[in-house]
């Protein structure tokens, strides 16, 4: 779609989203009033800046349904965050709504290269969670096959896809390479699948992680967007030239803010991603604040789409950690490994306090590539894999080895940094 | 030469104990043994009577194995025995990466496991200088 067409577009729904908004969820009422906002101060899309943001806390302290716009009964599907880190977000759908997210996500999965020939073996978890139910409506909606085999038991997953030749995967993309790991276990080589692409989402990931997915499993590996408080999985899909992921902005704006002054920041420059929904029935978003740090590029992807693309996620401001004053992303590190030869990508950040001094501790999985019997040669290992890290990261880095499989696996998201520090 | 198994352990507690255990489960017997340490982890290498069935039995236990060429050197087993080798072999300039001491002993020789930095260098010098080594099958079946 023409971008003037597409701005018309947002324009109309979004002003249909803040009259709902204003009129049905009494905390948007308040917040909007307390701005000083009515929504017919929203004449053009540049308006939207002058309304105040939503965060996760806003859903928190309406828990469960407050920000709901709808009555119950018009609400057909309920997901729910897992709450380890405080009371879980909750968010409903309207019948209308599941539609959309079907949309969106047939939509992702085209791009990536399914249609109704694929065989799609949706390997994210099934329940609360978005992504399970999310990828699967999305991908009965084109007509392919789909095996819900949801996370876990890896080497059933294994035998379903060399069994049901299952030609696209989607899970998170920890779990894809962990997969693999089971797979040269059970003697199953990449060409003895019919495997073509995979749809990794759910976590960030670096551009070094999809190189090593895409060469084990002998696929491409496509990034795919999206969060539970937004819709789920297929707010934003990687096309096939993979230069970002398009934002389908028929139903959301997305901005890109300065995360401390929150102050809004032009294309190209990186900062947190806000995202207001244009469609949604049952939990209008508005101005949600994503935590992910990524930019935005408006220039016309050689795909054809006109859709903005947003860089591929460095890392949630929930998973970074600030060490002395340096902010240190799981997904840095990820790539720093993975760019010496022989070194696996199973680490995990261990960040602790000795006195008032910050300590990162990176424990690496020894892999049998890099072992050796010799101690210098394993130090020398250390300390190369120290001295790759301490410069990519800016500060100093204790690197530990460690037996393989030591590490959890995680089947949903990985779990990359434990933080010691009580602060 | 010799096939010497070598094993990635960190430096936790009852993770020599666990990689004794399953080689003993699998009835492969210990013939020399040492760890080199470090803060971290320690790598233990072994001279077994089977060694590939040892490779093979602590892969499958998720062990970070490798099996590594050394050299079981027929040591004098009186005074100097051992420093007449070590003085030969630095004549020749064989560089020594390490080397320990096998239980038991071959006739009145005692025997020692050498990891040499040329393996094959290291065995012409020997046979040169009449310094005795046992061949691989030799080793196993003592």
């Amino acid at each position: 779609m023409p971008r003037e067409q597409l701005e018309k577009l947002q324009l109309r729904r979004l002003r249909e989203t803040i009259n709902r908004s204003y009129a049905f969820v009494p905390a948007y009422k308040e917040k909007m009033d307390l701005a000083g906002i009515k929504p017919d101060d929203i004449n053009s899309l540049q308006d939207l800046k002058q309304l105040p943001f939503t965060t996760k806390q806003d859903l928190r302290d309406n828990y469960p349904f407050g920000l709901f716009a709808l009555p119950m009964s018009e609400v057909v599907r309920i997901h729910s965050s897992s709450g380890t880190t405080g009371k879980p977000t909750v968010v409903g759908y309207s019948r209308k709504d599941v539609d959309t997210w079907a949309e969106l996500m047939a939509r992702a999965l085209v791009s990536a290269g399914a249609n109704r020939h694929s065989v799609i073996q949706n390997s994210y978890g099934y329940g609360l969670f978005t992504g399970g139910l999310g990828i699967h409506y999305g991908a009965e909606k084109i007509g392919a096959s789909v095996i819900p085999a949801s996370g876990g038991n890896t080497k059933r997953q294994v035998m379903l896809m060399q069994d049901f030749g299952t030609t696209v995967l989607t899970c998170t993309p920890s779990y894809s390479l962990q997969m693999f790991e089971v797979m040269e276990e059970m003697g199953i080589k990449a060409s003895d699948l019919q495997l073509k692409a995979g749809v990794f989402g759910a976590e960030p990931w670096s551009e070094n992680m999809r190189r090593e997915i895409e060469n084990k499993l002998e696929i491409n590996a496509f990034d795919i967007y999206g969060l539970s408080e937004i819709i789920g999985p297929g707010v934003a899909i990687e096309c096939p030239y993979r230069n970002g992921l398009h934002i389908a902005e028929d139903h959301f704006i997305a901005e890109i803010i300065d995360p401390i002054t929150e102050e809004v920041l032009g294309d190209g420059q990186q900062g947190e991603l806000v995202i207001t929904s244009l469609t949604k029935e049952a939990l209008p978003m508005i101005r949600y604040r994503t935590r992910d740090l990524t930019t935005l590029d408006r220039e016309v992807c050689s795909c054809g789409r006109t859709h903005v693309r947003m860089r591929k996620v460095l890392g949630r401001s929930d998973d970074m950690v600030i060490i002395r004053g340096v902010n240190v992303f799981p997904s840095m590190v990820e790539s720093v490994l993975l760019n010496i030869p022989g070194v696996e990508p199973h680490y995990l950040l261990i960040v602790d306090r000795k006195g008032n001094l910050d300590q990162l501790e990176v424990q690496v999985e020894i892999s049998e590539r890099i072992f050796s019997d010799e101690v210098k040669k394993l130090e020398e290992m250390g300390a190369l894999i120290t001295k790759e890290l301490e410069s990519a990261l800016g500060i100093g880095v204790r690197v530990r080895l460690v037996e393989p499989k030591t590490i959890e696996r995680s089947e949903g998201k990985a779990k990359r940094v434990i933080d010691k520090r009580n602060i | 030469m010799a096939k010497q198994i070598s094993i990635f352990l960190e430096n936790k507690a009852g993770r020599l104990a666990h990689v004794t255990r399953v080689l003993g489960d699998a009835g492969i017997n210990i013939r020399a043994l040492s760890i080199a340490d470090t803060s971290d982890f320690g790598i233990l290498r072994v001279i077994v009577n089977d060694p590939d069935k040892a490779y093979r039995t602590l892969r499958e236990a998720e062990f970070t194995v490798s099996e590594t060429e050394v050299i079981a050197v027929q040591v004098p087993d009186s005074p100097g025995g051992l420093a007449s080798v070590l003085e030969q072999m630095a004549e020749e300039n064989l560089n020594i990466e390490y080397l320990y001491a096998f239980i038991g002993s071959s006739g009145n020789d005692a025997l020692v496991i050498f990891k040499v930095e040329d393996i094959e260098k290291a065995r012409n010098s020997f046979k040169e200088r009449g310094i005795n080594f046992l061949e691989e099958q030799d080793l196993y079946r003592l």
